[in-house]
């Protein structure tokens, strides 16, 4: 298949960009961050011709059962890839802080990579289950949610990093060295909360869409799954994230922990789930 | 005495409107979840006493871990986060309903003084000229200001945003809304399901619970069940059932129902599930009488005897569907008049002419088979459905109105000392200060502009 051609190719821009952003941290030259830059818009658009091709390639072999590519496992998984960088490209464009790329680009390639390496990229027929456009806004507005949420856990990281020496300095002007580098901590704690003010309504949006279809298709919109279950858990772990926030201004490190626990939890409902608990979401495999 | 006893009932209502309370029960509630998604739920007894041994066994059930989100302590948690929101809603309503009805037009000293994000400047330009190019730029970023003036002060004010403070409420709302649809849908709908066999009708269906008749009050009628599969593979593609609701004889609606596609009838619809095998053939079989040529068709069922001229019967001892790669085959037996069991022999449907060889009193052929399909549905009575819809709905755009949009404040005070004109600006949000933070540094530089009479782009 050509997409699969286009997906690797992808691949090696997604591992340029994180090293290009890597090498910016190490020589702080701006060259080098709008390169880093360049080099994942320009990954982010051959991802996103990718994912064209592999629908249109879907109807090629499947005829009139083509279908968008977000179906099986692996397409989930590059689909998850390709929303890590476009929400990644959203936040640069609103806060030029180019140094959150070295520690978001990590997902994007290790997804796509993973992707790649792993699952099975067949273009299989689907279930009947499965053909219903419900799956299409399901998976759309979980996956937008979790790179919100990869995004959150990637800035909580820099935050985490920075805040201890950042407390511990006692010189005037800015902090030197590659730590003072880096975004203020009161810039990464709002990219933090915005992140999760973004991911919260879109996971909301996943759950509820995925009951919608689960109604519509076995007359339950809840039946306590194990992947339903843990996406409520999620969903409960950021509401008290944004709770804790909200009202007390529970600014600093700890919102930071909370934001990386709730990352944790949402990849394991995406992936431990399938591969740890048995359900409904088994991918059709 | 009373004193003692309002403290005590103050101390609960603090108790059950507290924020802690809220993010306590919210992660309680994440992490008891993970329970039900490790322990399976609703297993038989003796799958837990296999995997986990009859000691904890006893254990799952005493704490109801067996069936966790349905025990009594789940259900209990659930409670206390409902009635923390109501609390918590109650509390503070008012409080935001306070801005709505009287916004605080004048800043106090303790505001100018006080507040996080703060500017002061001091010209000499006159201060009703300075606060006319103020209000034009609070205008722009804010909307609507008001001029108070009060003991030779000019107080300025503006705000935007003020009915995000609502929803959070409205997010509330939608939570206490779900719930209720929920529980409506538990008290007075029901699970079931049902197997039609082809061509047959129901009235009745069986409740997935307690597997207890339900009658429907109207009949379903499968006319048709098929199954479509992907070419050369064995993976369904498509199975859809043709149904027909009756009622008093009167057919009421056509539908063919497919996986995604149920059939909804008087609040109780119908999902196709399920499908499989209704065993008992039809068999359709031409007989031929060798002496006389004279030739009858039948319809027969396996082990049915079925009655032939002069006495004589017959009956399908078996089938196949492919005998040997000859395709369909049928085996039977032909009882003479005096009720003698005859020596069974095969029928290949391919090849009628072989049996006409086999010179019988009679000759079979298998002209076609039928074999029934059922279809299974999941039959669900939900009258809660529309008003979770309806919650989930008030929950998304209540908790976007709540994140998204701040009620932000900004007040200005000029006032004229040592004939100077010292100017206060102050803002707030009422919620993401840190964000707000940022914005206001922005705005101080259009401020700085107003201030001089310079565009930042003349500036620059």
């Amino acid at each position: 298949m050509e997409s699969g051609l286009l997906f690797n190719l992808v691949t090696v821009a997604y591992f340029a960009a994180m090293l290009l952003f890597f090498i910016y941290l190490a020589t702080r030259n701006n060259t080098v961050s709008l390169l880093a830059t360049l080099t994942a818009v320009s990954g982010f658009l051959l991802q996103t011709a990718a994912l064209g091709l592999r629908w249109y390639e879907s109807y090629q072999l499947l005829g009139s059962d083509g279908r968008a590519p977000l179906t099986n496992l692996y397409e989930s998984v590059v689909f998850f890839s390709w929303s890590i960088v476009l929400i990644y490209l959203l936040v640069d464009l609103k806060y030029k802080q180019r140094t959150i790329g070295a520690f978001i680009m990590p997902f994007a390639l290790f997804s796509q990579a993973g992707a790649q390496m792993w699952l099975n990229a067949g273009i299989d027929p689907l279930v009947p289950a499965l053909q219903s456009n419900w799956l299409t806004y399901h998976v759309i507005t979980c996956f937008l949610g979790y790179a919100a949420f990869a995004l959150a856990c990637g800035v909580s990281i820099m935050y985490l990093i920075k805040i201890g020496k950042e407390e511990k300095y006692q010189g005037d002007g800015p902090m030197g060295g590659l730590l003072g580098f880096l975004p203020p901590t009161r810039v990464l704690d709002d990219i933090n909360y915005r992140a999760i003010m973004i991911g919260f309504p879109l996971l909301t949006l996943g759950i509820i869409t995925g009951a919608a279809w689960a109604n519509y298709a076995w007359g339950t919109y809840w039946s306590w799954d194990p992947k339903e279950t843990w996406s409520l858990i999620v969903w409960f772990l950021y509401a008290a994230f944004l709770h804790a926030r909200f009202t007390r201004g529970w600014v600093g490190r700890r919102a930071a922990w909370l934001s990386v626990i709730g990352f944790a939890a949402t990849i394991f409902c995406y992936l431990g789930v399938n591969l740890v608990l048995s359900g409904l979401h088994s991918y059709g495999s | 005495m009373t004193e003692k006893k309002n403290s005590l009932s103050d101390r609960v209502w603090d108790f059950f409107c507290s924020l802690k309370l809220t993010i306590t029960i919210m992660l309680l509630l994440a992490v008891t979840s993970i329970i039900g998604t490790v322990i399976q739920q609703n297993a038989p007894a003796a799958d837990y006493i296999k995997e986990y041994g009859q000691a904890n066994y006893k254990l799952f059930v005493k704490l109801q871990f067996v069936d966790m989100y349905h025990s009594w302590w789940f259900i209990g948690l659930l409670g206390l986060f409902s009635i923390n929101l109501i609390c918590c809603s109650i509390k503070n309503f008012p409080r935001a309903w306070k801005f709505v009805k009287s916004p605080m037009l004048v800043a106090s000293p303790g505001i100018l003084k006080n507040s996080a994000n703060r500017a002061e400047y001091t010209t000499k330009e006159d201060k009703q000229q300075l606060a006319g190019r103020l209000t034009d730029l609070l205008k722009k970023e804010f909307g609507k200001t008001t001029v108070t003036e009060v003991d030779g002060k000019l107080y300025l004010f503006a705000q935007k945003g003020i009915y995000s403070r609502f929803g959070a409420y409205m997010t509330h709302l939608s939570i206490l809304i779900i719930m209720a649809g929920a529980i409506i849908g538990n008290l007075w709908g029901y699970k079931a399901y049902v197997n039609i066999v082809e061509g047959t009708s129901i009235k009745q269906v069986l409740s997935s619970s307690g597997q207890t008749p339900i009658n429907l009050g109207f009949t379903v009628r499968c006319d048709n069940f098929s199954v479509i599969y992907y070419p050369n593979s064995r993976r369904p593609k498509d199975y859809y059932s043709d149904l027909v609701v009756l009622e008093n004889g009167r057919e009421m609606v056509h539908k063919r129902i497919e996986v995604n596609d149920p059939l909804t009838y008087k609040g109780i619809t119908f999902y196709q599930a399920s499908y499989g095998s209704a065993g008992n053939a039809i068999f359709k079989i031409k007989v031929t009488e060798n002496a006389t040529g004279k030739t009858m068709n039948f319809n027969a069922r396996r082990g049915e005897h079925v009655k032939l001229p002069n006495g004589y019967s017959f009956s399908i001892n078996g089938f196949t569907e492919n005998d040997r790669q000859f395709g369909p085959a049928m085996q039977l037996h032909v009882n003479s008049p005096d009720g003698k069991h005859g020596r069974p022999f095969i029928v290949w449907q391919k090849y009628p002419q072989f049996d006409v060889k086999r010179a019988g009193t009679f000759s079979f052929a298998l002209i076609n088979y039928e074999e029934p399909q059922f279809t299974g549905l999941q039959v669900a009575k939900d009258p809660g459905v529309n008003i979770v819809w309806f919650g989930s709905f008030l929950m998304v755009f209540g908790s976007l109105t709540a994140f998204f949009f701040s009620h932000k404040r900004i007040w200005a005070c000029l006032e004229t000392a040592g004939g100077k004109t010292k100017l206060q600006v102050v803002a707030n949000a009422h919620r993401n200060q840190p964000g707000f933070a940022l914005a206001f540094d922005e705005f101080k530089q259009k401020l700085d502009a107003v201030v001089e009479n310079k565009s930042p782009a003349k500036k620059g």
